[in-house]
C-alpha cells in the first residue's frame, strides 16, 4: 500500500477516535471555563457511562438509543452529585485542594467500579451488526460512522445550548464574572450543576461509543482517554468550547498517524508530547488568545 | 415610605472591620447618595446590601422584607438591582445579550423586549452597537450598558456604584442626566459617588461615611453647605 493510502485510512480512523476525545474534552473545558477546575474524575464518568450503557443493553434489554439516553441521564446525575458532594464545599478553598479532591474522586470511582463491576474486562454487546464500507482504496465501518455521527450531533446540540439559549448565555456570564452574574439574578450553583450534568452526559455517550468500537470495557478504561481528552482541551485552549472539538479531532488523528508511521508503542506518548509542545509554544491553546479587556 | 433600611450593619474582612454600625434609610422615589473617600466603605455597603458580602451583625430591610440572609441571586426578582463598581459587563457577550441577562429573572419576556427598546431610547449608542461584544465598547459605553442592564431588571431600587469613575466630564454629565431621568420615571436610586458636588446636586438626601462609620446624614443641601464636607470633598474652605 502507498503511504498516502495508509495516511488517508488513518485520517478516517483518527477522526472517529478524535470525535470521542472531543466529546470527553468538552466536559473538561466547560467545567474549567466555569469553575477553573480540571475535573480529573471526568474520565471515570466516561467509564461509568460505558458500564451504564452495558447494563442497560444486557440487563434491561434496551436497544442502543434508549440505552445511550438512559446512560447519559444517569451519568448527568452522577456528575451533579460529584459536584455537590465533593467540589461545592471547596468552592472558596485554594484551587489545589479541589484538584486533589478531583484526583481522589477519580480513584474512588475506579475502585468502586472494580468492586461493583469486577476487575476484569467485559465484552461490550454489539448492538448493531458490523459492516465494512469500502471507499476506493480505503474503508470505513458503520461503527466509525455511528461514532462520528453521534459525536457531531451532540456537539451541535451543545453548541446551540451554549450560544443561543438563555441558559447558555447565563452559563457564559457565570464563566466571565460570577459576582456580576449573581447580580443579574443568576443562581450560579444551579448553572454549575447543569454544566456538570451536560459534560457528564457527553462523557457517558463517549463511553458507550468507545465500548462498541473496541468491544470491551473495564474499570480503568477512563484513565488514558481522560488524560488524552484533557490534553485535547488544553490543545484547543482550555475553557473554549470549539477548542475542545478541534483539539480532540487533532489528537485522534495525531495518535493514529504516529501508530501507522512511527511506532504503535508511542500511541500514548504522542498525547503528552503534544501537551508539552502546547505548554511551551502556545500555552493558551490553538484557539486561545490573550484578550485585553477594558476596565 | 421607606424602601430600604440599613440598621446597625457591621462587616469584617477577616479581622479587619470594614463597616461599623452603619445605619441609614432610603425613601421611595428619591435619589440617595452615599458619600465618602476611598476606603470609607461605600462599595462594601452596597455589596453587603446585595449579599455579595455577608454582614457580621445588623440587618437590611428592603420593601418590607428582611433580606439580610437571602441569596444574592434572589434580589433582582424582589426589585433590587445593583450596577457594580467598574461596570462588570460580560465582555465576550454582545451588547444585547448583556441587556437580556439583566432581565434573566423576569418571567414577562415580552415586556422585557419593550424595556430593551426603552433602554435603547435612553442610550442610542447602545442600539447602534447592540451586536458588538461588550468588551469592545469604550469605558463610557460600558457604563451605559451596565446601567441599561440594571434597568432591564425593572428595579424598584437601583444601586449605582460610582457611575462616573474614569469617564470624561462631559460623559459624566450625560450619565448623571440619565440617572435623573430614570429617577423621574419612578426608580429609587441609591448612588455611591466620590464626585460629591455632582452627586449631592441631584440627590434629595445623603449620608457621609468615614472609615466604615456614618459621620453625617441629612438633606443633600445641608451636607453640601457643611463647612467640613466642603473642605474634605469639594476642596473649598
Amino acid at each position: 500500500m502507498n503511504w498516502y493510502v495508509i495516511g488517508l485510512q488513518q485520517l478516517i480512523n483518527g477522526l472517529a477516535l478524535g470525535s470521542v476525545y472531543a466529546l470527553i474534552a468538552l466536559g473538561y473545558t466547560m467545567v474549567y471555563g466555569i469553575i477553573k477546575l480540571i475535573n480529573f474524575a471526568h474520565g471515570e464518568i466516561y467509564m461509568l457511562g460505558a458500564y451504564l450503557g452495558f447494563y442497560a443493553i444486557t440487563s434491561l434489554n434496551l436497544s442502543l438509543v434508549p440505552a445511550m439516553v438512559l446512560a447519559m441521564v444517569s451519568a448527568a446525575i452522577i456528575g451533579m452529585l460529584l459536584e455537590r458532594v465533593a467540589y461545592r464545599p471547596l468552592r472558596s478553598s485554594p484551587r489545589i485542594a479541589v484538584l486533589i479532591t478531583a484526583i481522589g474522586a477519580s480513584l474512588l470511582f475506579q475502585s468502586t467500579a472494580q468492586l461493583v463491576f469486577g476487575a476484569s474486562f467485559k465484552p461490550f454487546p454489539q448492538a448493531i451488526p458490523f459492516t465494512r464500507i469500502q471507499l476506493g482504496p480505503v474503508f470505513t465501518t458503520n461503527r466509525q460512522l455511528l461514532i462520528f455521527g453521534v459525536a457531531v450531533a451532540l456537539m451541535i446540540a451543545l453548541h446551540i445550548i451554549v450560544q443561543y439559549t438563555t441558559f447558555g448565555k447565563a452559563m457564559r456570564a457565570v464563566s466571565m464574572d460570577k459576582d456580576a452574574a449573581q447580580l443579574m439574578g443568576i443562581n450560579i450553583d444551579r448553572v454549575i450543576s447543569i454544566t456538570f450534568a451536560l459534560g457528564s452526559a457527553l462523557a457517558a455517550a463517549a463511553g458507550i461509543l468507545v465500548g462498541m468500537y473496541y468491544n470491551r470495557i473495564d474499570p480503568y478504561m477512563g484513565t488514558m482517554p481522560g488524560l488524552k481528552a484533557f490534553v485535547a482541551a488544553v490543545l484547543g485552549g482550555i475553557g473554549i468550547v470549539p477548542g475542545a472539538v478541534v483539539g480532540g479531532l487533532l489528537m485522534g488523528v495525531a495518535e493514529n498517524m504516529v501508530v501507522a508511521f512511527v511506532s504503535s508503542t508511542l500511541r500514548d506518548a504522542v498525547a503528552f508530547a503534544i501537551l508539552i509542545a502546547v505548554l511551551l509554544f502556545r500555552p493558551n491553546g490553538l484557539l486561545g488568545k490573550n484578550r485585553t479587556e477594558k476596565v | 415610605m421607606t424602601i430600604l433600611s440599613v440598621e446597625n450593619l457591621s462587616v469584617h474582612y477577616g479581622v479587619i472591620q470594614a463597616l461599623e454600625d452603619v445605619s441609614f434609610s432610603v425613601q421611595s422615589g428619591e435619589i440617595y447618595t452615599l458619600l465618602g473617600t476611598n476606603g470609607a466603605g461605600k462599595t462594601t455597603t452596597l455589596r453587603t446590601i446585595s449579599r455579595l458580602l455577608s454582614s457580621t451583625s445588623g440587618r437590611v430591610e428592603f420593601d418590607g422584607k428582611d433580606i439580610s440572609s437571602v441569596p444574592s441571586y434572589t434580589l433582582p426578582a424582589l426589585g433590587l438591582c445593583h450596577v457594580p463598581e467598574g461596570r462588570r459587563v460580560f465582555p465576550q457577550l454582545s451588547v444585547s445579550d448583556n441587556l437580556y441577562l439583566g432581565a434573566y429573572h423576569r418571567k414577562d419576556k415580552r415586556e422585557a423586549k419593550d424595556d430593551l427598546q426603552y433602554v435603547f431610547d435612553l442610550f442610542p449608542r447602545l442600539k447602534e452597537r447592540r451586536n458588538q461584544e461588550a468588551g469592545s465598547l469604550s469605558g463610557g459605553e460600558q457604563q451605559m450598558l451596565a446601567i441599561g442592564r440594571g434597568l432591564m431588571g425593572r428595579p424598584k431600587l437601583l444601586l449605582l456604584d460610582e457611575p462616573s469613575m474614569g469617564l470624561a466630564p462631559l460623559l459624566v454629565e450625560e450619565i448623571f442626566g440619565i440617572i435623573q431621568t430614570i429617577n423621574r420615571e419612578g426608580t429609587t436610586v441609591l448612588l455611591v459617588e466620590q464626585n460629591a458636588h455632582l452627586a449631592l446636586g441631584i440627590s434629595q438626601r445623603a449620608c457621609v461615611l468615614e472609615t466604615g462609620r456614618v459621620v453625617m446624614t441629612g438633606e443633600a443641601t445641608d451636607i453640601l453647605a457643611n463647612p467640613r464636607i466642603r473642605e474634605i470633598y469639594l476642596g473649598v474652605s
